[in-house]
């Protein structure tokens, strides 16, 4: 069930050039039950900035009531958010949207691929989280712009095999995600994947016919559906009048369900 | 003692207080968050005869205190609107206000006669000020006469008293205002978007793919007031008021404009529950100001007598 809570600011640190993670504390913790699911944030008290922020759930701590977020301060709003201290509160809705289906990698044999790139790669960290602790095998590639962008490799290799790529070459791989699943040689049935629309679309060319699920980013107004800011078009119907909500049908989508 | 219970052609409510079009859908997504009952009534979004995609996105943008939108009225049509959206809202005690729209009266009286016939529907809400679609919308709320012949037209048609809602993309809207009236409109909704724009700093393009929007939220409720107390001051029909509504206190104001009744719009967006919490602050705020009912707040800036009963159910 979506609520709206003043939550608390448990610790706030920066891990990468303008990346921050920010771990909230509060009883909307209790609601979170699926990876890949998202909060609406409110950065500042007044109307200035007046919209929420839409982050993605980095991982959840059930136990402490406690969850973590990672999001890119660029605009004014997660700007704001930066600046929050231990102990000060934080309004959150949530949590928000359908996250990615874990039983979906069950008994298919293999390992499970996650594919990451940039402010997309956090939500996947409870995925893997998730799939690790039901015995899944998983592999993670994960992209960024720059050496200086780089975050969290630590913490997925933890989890499974983990290889880093950056656009322009300065650290891991030089290339894209794509070109290191080539690399990898592996037959994957079933992959996940968050990321700038252009590798959301790489991908589905190359393992569309595979089990892959794709989490989408669009602008958001309200983020419960309400307000269709964030619409896109339904693969089945491309030029027509059937729609999906990326916040509240999505944002994750199976390959092939929407028009990327 | 109710402060709040307020009458209006076609409309008994319990409140004065109601979700605008457009910034509630058909009330699904908050049905899960409260109970709707706690409405005065729910303004659905614009509905035209066939479904409509809507624009290409990005389709918001924030702004100083406000929003940038353009959605392009997306809704899945007369028929569905109908059997789906209505039907799933007849089980709330919530009178339901239906705004229609359209590219052509014919349009629009399609829609009207229809919709109209609802169980739920009250009454409806003209939409000849969205700014953003092409055809239609807009073009028929900036010519008093035009407006006049669409307000007519649907008048003659519908089983529901009418609300026209009108554009401030106008140089004199009293103009229009009693050009409707004119025209038979039970009442007036007001006020809709200011066309606006917003260019990225790095490419110099617009932000939003339609190029402009519609401007909302609290950055336009003070021309939302002046042209309250502008209009209700030359016309007399009962106006919902509209524009940057997001406290108890922003009502009181619409009412002292002269409201008789108001919508709360951007504010469903960052605050899901901020309807029923205006209503529960409403009574605690006019005790607060000595005030027995909420009708006597409306026109009290401009009336010599505050004191009405004109809408005191």
């Amino acid at each position: 069930m979506i609520k709206n809570e003043n939550m608390r600011v448990i610790s706030q640190r920066k891990i990468a050039k303008t990346i921050y993670e920010l771990t909230l504390e509060g009883e909307l913790v209790s609601e979170m039950h699926q990876p890949g699911q998202f909060v609406h944030v409110k950065a500042g008290s007044g109307f200035d900035p007046l919209l929420r922020r839409p982050i993605s759930i980095s991982s959840i701590m059930a136990e402490e009531k406690q969850f973590k977020m990672i999001y890119r301060a660029e605009g004014r709003g997660t700007q704001l958010l930066s600046q929050k201290n231990n102990g000060e509160s934080v309004d959150v809705l949530g949590p928000l949207g359908n996250g990615f289906p874990v039983e979906a990698a069950y008994g298919n044999g293999g390992r499970v691929l996650l594919v990451g790139g940039g402010i997309g790669v956090p939500p996947l960290f409870e995925l893997s989280k998730r799939l690790s602790a039901k015995g899944c095998s998983v592999i993670h590639v994960l992209g960024f712009q720059s050496k200086d962008n780089v975050f969290y490799e630590e913490e997925f290799s933890r989890l499974g095999e983990t290889y880093v790529v950056t656009a322009d070459g300065s650290y891991g791989g030089a290339g894209f995600v794509t070109d290191m699943i080539k690399r990898l040689e592996e037959d994957f049935p079933v992959i996940y994947a968050c990321g700038p629309t252009l590798m959301l679309r790489a991908l589905e060319a190359e393992y569309g016919h595979k089990k892959l699920y794709l989490s989408l980013e669009e602008r958001m107004g309200c983020g419960i559906g309400a307000c269709f800011a964030c619409v896109c078009h339904s693969a089945a119907d491309p030029d027509g009048h059937s729609y999906k909500k990326v916040c509240s049908d999505g944002p994750v989508f199976r390959a092939g369900e929407v028009i990327l | 003692m109710n402060r709040l219970a307020t009458n209006l052609p076609g409309l008994q409510l319990k409140n004065p207080v109601m979700p605008a079009s457009g910034c509630f859908g058909f009330g699904r997504e908050f049905s899960g968050m409260y109970d709707l009952n706690k409405l005065g009534a729910i303004m659905i979004k614009a509905t035209t005869p066939k479904p409509r995609f809507g624009n290409p996105t990005p389709r918001v943008a924030e702004t100083s205190a406000g929003m940038l939108n353009a959605i392009g009225l997306q809704n899945p049509g007369l028929s569905k609107v109908m059997e789906d959206e209505l039907g799933f809202l007849d089980k709330y005690d919530v009178p339901i206000i239906a705004n229609i729209a359209g590219s052509l009266v014919e349009d629009y009286k399609e829609v009207a006669r229809e919709i109209s016939k609802a169980r739920n529907v009250k009454a409806l809400e003209l939409n000849i000020s969205c700014p953003n679609v092409k055809e239609g919308g807009i073009a028929f709320g900036t010519d008093p006469q035009t407006a006049k012949s669409v307000t007519r037209a649907v008048k003659e048609v519908s089983q529901v008293p009418v609300y026209v809602k009108l554009s401030p993309n106008v140089t004199n809207i009293t103009e229009i205002a009693k050009a409707v009236e004119d025209g038979g409109a039970d009442g007036l909704t007001m006020i809709n978007t200011l066309l606006g724009m917003r260019l990225d700093i790095k490419t110099g393009k617009p932000v939003i793919a339609n190029g402009t929007g519609g401007l909302s939220g609290p950055a336009i409720k003070p021309v939302a007031i002046r042209m309250i107390h502008e209009v209700s001051q030359r016309v007399s029909i009962p106006i919902i008021g509209m524009g940057g509504i997001a406290s108890a206190e922003d009502v009181i104001e619409f009412f002292y404009a002269g409201a008789s009744a108001v919508a709360v719009g951007t504010a469903n967006f960052v605050d899901p529950f901020v309807c029923p919490k205006i209503i529960e602050e409403l009574p605690l705020l006019l005790e607060k100001l000595g005030y027995g009912h909420i009708a006597e707040c409306t026109g009290r800036s401009w009336k010599k007598n505050a004191q009405t009963a004109y809408h005191r159910a």
